[in-house]
């Protein structure tokens, strides 16, 4: 149980690598949150230094208001799930359970009353005396996780403990990670570059890149209100759709058409000095297939017609993927953004825009559909930094 | 189907007969001709027509090859203790961290284990002369370590590489010392990296022929394989062969269990370094 505070955390290695700059966080007591980004955006190392195994080059970390820079890993009293489980292979689950209590001196006794317990909660009972070579992956991982609650640390560190499981006991294996964090309400810091993970696991979730803070706050905060093009295009499955556009005379001019401002979004865009050119952000939930709606909702919003070139009909929902004419919208982040998260399908012809249409939809591939969204949902960003110009204060 | 795979059965038969036999038959020879008597010795018969054990009895009676087995045996562990202590240390160094001078270390391993090593005996020999070195116990020991060390440290570091760096931290953060982490995770894993090790070692300085001769001249430092050469009968015209052979198998057979009882161990080691996973 402790509050863990990273003030202006910076970590620079000696060849002047700056893998993480002037972190500010304040992880309350109890709290789930989640460090989440693309690879070699710091979140590792953040937590590395938070567990004590990288040493900080600036800044103050305090566990508890007190300052623990300069504390070995044993002395923070922090237990941590690795990526790969770490688990030791010469020791069997209970050995592997037990050694974080046998190095603290614990009697034998209550080592063994402890290890039954943590053993009990994750369902370990009959595996106590197998070796984990013997372990399957998600035994292992559960393993890994009893190691880290036998000794009732102040708080958790987990490094992608999820990402070496299939699919589906991933998802499985999420619940469980976050009952076991509700049933135990010890503070816990967990990265990932799951998105998805990072918005179902976390109380907060701080979305990083480049060794940068992008933005703190609830998932549903980072969804409703991202701050830049990064968490905007980062957060949401599938991502945020982004178009070029121009602002004049009290509507955006883009691919899709002209499209009227509502008083909310004129109001912010003009608190925000929103320059001529900028980018609309538009999610693919907030389309849909004009079809099914009834007239006044229509007239509420914006239909256009556009050609379906691809669609992945979910079940529940169906997956429209649309060429729209023009320009794709430019910017240094949203290149960044590609680059980082591997999402490089370029397309000479034109943007393309995902769009989650009700399953009752008649779309299908090749055929023409009027689409409609509602132009209080979307979100205007500046191209030159990427900075939202619809942040409600 | 079947045919083919009894087939191919019986040509991979045929190949291992074929090596076995190559490998095995002057083996069986020196065991035969140890146990020939000296009138037997030259009657080409593969198997002797006269069993004994004289020639065994031989070799322990005299001073001479007891003295070369306890300078082998002396001289080979204490060359094998230094050279896994130190290639252990600088193994696990090269292996977990990064120093300056790390890649020129590893090249002048590397370099040193090419060597040949018959062009350093003339000068191993003028230096261990003038350093008072020469025919005794340091002077085979330091060669010995000085060669076994790079095999030592290539073995090694490919066993500590196996050793996941994770294990390591996450003795960290259970709360070990760096000292309780190497000797309760990483040692324990070590262990057959550094027992193959041991092994091979041994018996490089155990079957060392070439500066075992140049590097003594005298019984209170040769060794059993320098030892072997200066065995001869008690007249001039007597054969020797009946006790070299006897000798010969005298000092194969402690390896041969040796590998034997360890085989898999070895075998483990040697391949778990190669291939990842």
């Amino acid at each position: 149980m402790a509050e863990i505070v990273l003030d202006k955390v910076t970590k620079r290695y000696p060849d002047g690598a700056l893998a993480v700059s002037d972190v500010d966080i304040t992880i309350a007591d109890g709290e789930f949150i989640i460090l989440v980004g693309p690879s070699g955006c710091g979140k590792s190392t953040t937590l590395n230094m938070i567990a004590g195994l990288e040493d900080i080059t600036d800044g103050e970390l305090r566990i508890d208001g007190q300052r623990v820079n300069e504390r070995a890993p044993k002395d923070r009293d922090i237990a941590m799930v690795f990526q790969s489980y770490a688990l030791y292979p010469h020791m069997s689950v209970r050995e592997n359970m037990a050694f974080p209590l046998r190095l603290a001196h614990v009697d034998k006794e209550t080592i063994n009353r402890k290890v039954e317990d943590a053993a009990r909660i994750l369902d370990l009972g009959q595996h106590l005396d197998r070796k984990p070579g013997n372990l399957s992956g998600g035994q292992r991982q559960r393993v890994a996780m009893g190691r880290a609650i036998v000794r009732d640390p102040k708080a958790f560190l987990m490094d992608e403990p999820l990402s070496n499981l299939d699919a589906k006991l991933r998802v499985q294996m999420r619940t469980s990670v976050a009952k076991l964090q509700r049933r135990l309400g010890t503070t816990t810091v967990y990265v990932t570059h799951d998105q998805t993970e990072a918005m179902t696991l976390g109380d907060r979730v701080v979305v990083m890149r480049g060794g940068l803070v992008q933005q703190i706050g609830s998932p549903q905060a980072l969804y409703d209100q991202p701050v830049n093009l990064f968490v905007a295009g980062f957060i949401g499955s599938p991502s945020m759709n982004f178009l070029p556009a121009t602002l004049a005379d009290g509507q955006l001019n883009t691919p899709l058409g002209a499209v009227p401002l509502t008083d909310r979004i004129r109001r912010l865009a003009e608190a925000a000095k929103a320059p001529r050119e900028v980018i609309v952000g538009l999610r693919p939930e907030h389309f849909e297939d004009a079809e099914l709606l009834d007239d006044t909702e229509r007239a509420r919003g914006v239909t256009f017609t556009a050609t379906v070139e691809v669609l992945e009909s979910m079940g529940s929902d169906k997956f429209a993927y649309f060429l729209v004419e023009g320009e794709t919208a430019t910017s240094a982040e949203l290149d960044t953004l590609a680059a980082e998260t591997g999402s490089t399908e370029m397309t000479d012809s034109g943007p393309q825009i995902v769009t989650r249409l009700s399953a009752a939809s008649a779309a299908h591939e090749g055929a023409e559909l009027d689409v409609w969204f509602d132009p209080d949902k979307l979100h205007l960003f500046d191209p030159g930094d990427g900075r939202t110009l619809t942040h409600v204060k | 189907m079947a045919t083919s795979q009894s087939g191919a059965k019986a040509r991979w038969a045929l190949i291992d007969v074929v090596v076995l036999v190559y490998a095995l038959v002057p083996v069986l020879w020196i065991v035969s001709l140890s146990f020939k008597t000296k009138e037997t010795l030259a009657d080409k018969n593969f198997i002797p027509r006269e069993w004994t054990w004289q020639n065994y009895a031989d070799i322990f009676t005299t001073n001479q090859f007891l003295r070369a087995l306890l300078n082998s045996v002396g001289i080979a562990v204490i060359a094998t203790l230094i050279a896994v202590v130190l290639g252990t240390m600088a193994a696990y160094a090269i292996a977990r961290l990064d120093f300056p001078g790390k890649r020129v270390l590893v090249g002048v391993s590397l370099l040193i284990a090419m060597f040949p090593q018959v062009s350093l005996v003339t000068p191993l020999f003028e230096m261990e002369r003038s350093l008072g070195l020469f025919d005794t116990w340091p002077g085979l020991i330091l060669p010995y370590i000085t060669f076994a060390l790079p095999l030592a440290i290539y073995t090694l570091s490919a066993f500590f590489r196996e050793i996941p760096w994770e294990l390591e931290k996450a003795a960290k953060m259970d709360g070990a010392t760096p000292a309780q982490a190497f000797r309760r995770v990483i040692a324990p894993l070590a262990a057959p990296g550094v027992f193959t090790t041991a092994i091979l070692v041994f018996i490089f300085c155990w079957n060392d022929f070439l500066f075992a001769i140049s590097l003594t001249s005298t019984t209170s430092s040769r060794t059993v394989p320098a030892a072997l050469s200066f065995f001869q009968g008690s007249s001039q015209f007597e054969d020797p062969t009946g006790t070299v052979s006897a000798a010969a198998v005298v000092i194969t057979v402690p390896i041969i269990l040796f590998v034997l009882f360890f085989q898999r161990r070895i075998v483990a080691g040697l391949t778990s370094g190669a291939v990842k996973g």
